[in-house]
């Protein structure tokens, strides 16, 4: 049996991973991606530890995870298609009009 | 115990190792030793054997985007009724009403969708 | 067989709601009269209102219960989601965003407010947040001809997403290492001696201010707020200052009180620096905006900073004091925005400071009421504002957090110069163009409730302040 931490490790490295893409890429579709990684690599850790518990739970957590993720996607991508169709860009660092 | 677990994984480490080195050897030797004849029709983009036709980073309508961000939304929402099925058994009535609910939202969502033409072409 | 069914009592409020919401938003094609939408919403909120003040008990399995700590929150909530209906019939009108969507989606996100503040789950809180935010994140993004509301709803969706992965990595560990979810258990666990300095449990702390942190817009974690404020159409914007603020807090409250209340040290560590951060830096950057709805935004976020002083009072006083603050909180910023949307017209958007200028000559009454929710913004006596932080800064002293109060003061004072600013173009300069402004009856009532707010609570705020401390009595063991 492969120990819970080591896919506590995994998910630490995954969720930095999308976190560091998502800080240093300015890209909106692969910051989106960035974030699914970042869920995913949390579910990761909850699956592990649902399964190191016997819970159900950990489980559930992640079927609301995965909804989540999905209304999550369909509003980004709602957002980036209308910001396509307006400006023909879809890099964040090319939307200037509000100073921030 | 989990030595020997992880003793178990070393025959898949060592294929893996071997299989890896063997595939970019092949790669590599292709690209240093192979002849090179290039001609136009080389450097096309494969479509089915066919002259191709457009660029190969084409732009879609927008209508399929549409059409996949419901088909997402929709189709995640699949995922909440396997583990119902699984435990219906056991919960009983109280399930099925809390299915109906959850249908009955989905539904809700559908109908905004149709009602605004969203499941329309053109 | 039906009487098998467990009760729903204590969620009828929000099943109201969200049936409401969905009949409205499938309804908007067939109803020509758009302000049916704006009269159901204040009704169903009213009814909202009283229900919840009538239902208590848990449901779910205990996952979600409608105690009086809840009642607090929904009660601002609701009283926010009326008053912003109320602004929203003649300023969506004029920008053309007056639908039966609108209200459906600010009714949503009232109910994911509802059921973070009444959470005693964390994936039920997790929920919550989602569907608050998912609904303010197209909310923000309703004005999609404009290229502005995208661009800032963009920046909030992308940040948004962000913490939200921060906060599911926050509730992971907690559950990793006590193996539930459920905020009193853990309350218990995190009492065993050796769990409350275990280092995932202070990693899952940082990520939990983290998460929250860019909900409230505390600095750091403010970068999204000033656009997205700015970008929104300012009905929205009212809300999004109010609404998923408290949310914020009362979720703050939940996790950080009623979970992890014995690894206090902890997490006030992480609060107090952001605490000093955020007001300092809101009161400093409000200063060089000219945008009124960038000010308002920096303001919120100084707000947020001084809210902030009654969860890292970490007392029950405390508590009822931050929740004191959000009140009194809500009638001044709805206020002000209410103010900002009057001038809005089809051409011109009203929204620069020098646009106030000489405002006390060609509407006095205007000028008069914006005059009374400026003060309180600044906290000057005879408002709420001064109330609410008399009661935060009293809180964080008595907590013994001397020096940050010091420097509590020290950023009031300096934010009170860009308030003032509008004050003096307001009153001591000549009108340079005659601006017309755009009343209905709605936001005069609106406005109506909001002065009588901030005037009244300010001078007899005993109520509000014993109802907070009675409803915060059962979160602190």
């Amino acid at each position: 049996m492969i120990p819970v931490s080591w896919f506590v490790v995994l998910t630490l490295f995954l969720f930095s991973i999308g976190a560091l893409g998502f800080i240093v890429r300015r890209n909106v579709i692969i910051m989106l991606i960035c974030i699914e990684i970042m869920l995913n690599a949390v579910n990761i850790s909850l699956v592990a530890f649902g399964r190191a518990l016997e819970h159900t739970v950990a489980h559930v957590l992640v079927f609301f995870v995965i909804a989540v993720a999905a209304a999550e996607a369909a509003i980004g991508l709602a957002l980036v298609v209308l910001l396509f169709k307006k400006t023909r860009e879809v890099h964040m660092d090319e939307f200037r009009l509000l100073k921030g | 115990m989990e030595i020997s677990l992880s003793l178990k994984y070393i025959p898949i480490l060592i294929t893996a190792l071997i299989v890896f080195v063997i595939g970019l050897a092949m790669v590599i030797i292709n690209q240093v030793l192979g002849p090179k004849r290039p001609y136009s029709e080389k450097y096309l983009a494969y479509e089915c054997g066919l002259p191709p036709t457009g660029e190969t980073r084409h732009r879609f309508d927008i209508k399929f985007y549409a059409i996949a961000i419901l088909f997402a939304v929709f189709d995640v929402e699949a995922v909440f009724l396997y583990p119902w099925a699984i435990t219906f058994d056991q919960i009983g009535f109280f399930a099925y009403i809390e299915m109906v609910v959850f249908i009955a939202l989905l539904l809700v969502a559908y109908f905004y969708a149709w009602i605004r033409g969203g499941f329309q072409w053109d | 067989m039906w009487s098998s069914l467990p009760s729903f009592v204590a969620v009828y409020p929000e099943i109201l709601l969200v049936v409401v919401a969905s009949i409205m938003a499938l309804a908007d094609r067939w109803v020509k009269l758009k302000d049916v939408f704006a009269w159901i919403t204040i009704a169903t909120s009213v009814i909202a209102l009283i229900m919840v003040f009538a239902v208590e008990g848990a449901v779910f399995g205990n996952s979600y219960a409608a105690d009086t700590y809840g009642l607090f929150f929904k009660m601002i909530f609701l009283l926010a989601l009326i008053m912003v209906t109320l602004v929203s019939p003649g300023y969506n009108r004029m920008v053309g965003i007056h639908f039966g969507e609108y209200y459906a989606l600010l009714m949503f996100a009232v109910t994911g407010m509802m059921l973070m503040a009444s959470s005693k789950d964390l994936i039920l809180l997790f929920l919550g947040l989602e569907l608050m935010s998912l609904s303010v994140y197209v909310l923000a993004a309703l004005l999609y001809s404009d290229l502005r509301s995208l661009e800032g709803a963009m920046k909030y969706f992308l940040l948004g997403a962000f913490s939200s992965a921060f906060l599911l990595l926050a509730i992971t560990f907690l559950y990793g290492l006590t193996g539930t979810t459920y905020i009193d258990v853990i309350a218990k666990k995190v009492f065993y001696p050796g769990l409350a300095d275990n280092t995932a449990l202070l990693l899952s702390a940082a990520l939990f201010v983290v998460a929250f942190g860019f909900k409230v817009a505390l600095v750091p974690f403010h970068m999204w707020s000033p656009d997205a404020y700015e970008g929104a159409p300012t009905s929205v914007t009212a809300f999004m200052a109010v609404g998923p603020k408290a949310a914020g807090f009362a979720a703050m409250g939940r996790v950080f009180i009623e979970a992890l209340y014995n690894a206090r040290v902890d997490w006030v560590e992480y609060l107090i620096p952001l605490a000093l951060v955020t007001m300092f830096v809101g009161a400093i950057l409000a200063v060089v905006q000219t945008n009124i709805k960038r000010l308002l935004a920096y303001s919120s976020i100084t707000h947020a900073g001084y809210a902030v002083l009654g969860i890292i009072a970490a007392s029950r006083e405390g508590m009822a004091a931050t929740m004191l603050y959000l009140f009194l909180y809500l009638f001044m910023t709805i206020g002000a925005f209410s103010v900002v949307t009057l001038f809005r017209q089809k051409d011109f958007l009203g929204e620069e400071i020098t646009d106030y200028q000489g405002l006390s000559k060609t509407h006095p009454w205007v000028a008069l009421v914006m005059l009374i929710f400026l003060f309180s913004l600044v906290g000057i006596p005879p408002t709420a504002g001064f109330i609410g932080k008399f009661f935060v800064f009293k809180a964080a002293y008595e907590a013994g957090h001397h020096l940050l109060v010091i420097g509590a003061v020290l950023a009031s004072a300096i934010a009170a110069y860009p308030y003032l600013r509008i004050v003096m173009l307001m009153y001591m300069k000549e009108p340079e163009k005659d601006l017309a402004v755009n009343v209905t009856p709605y936001v005069f009532a609106g406005l109506i409730i909001s002065v009588v707010g901030v005037l009244i609570l300010g001078v007899y705020p005993e109520p509000v302040i014993n109802f907070a401390r009675t409803c915060c009595a059962g979160l602190i063991p």
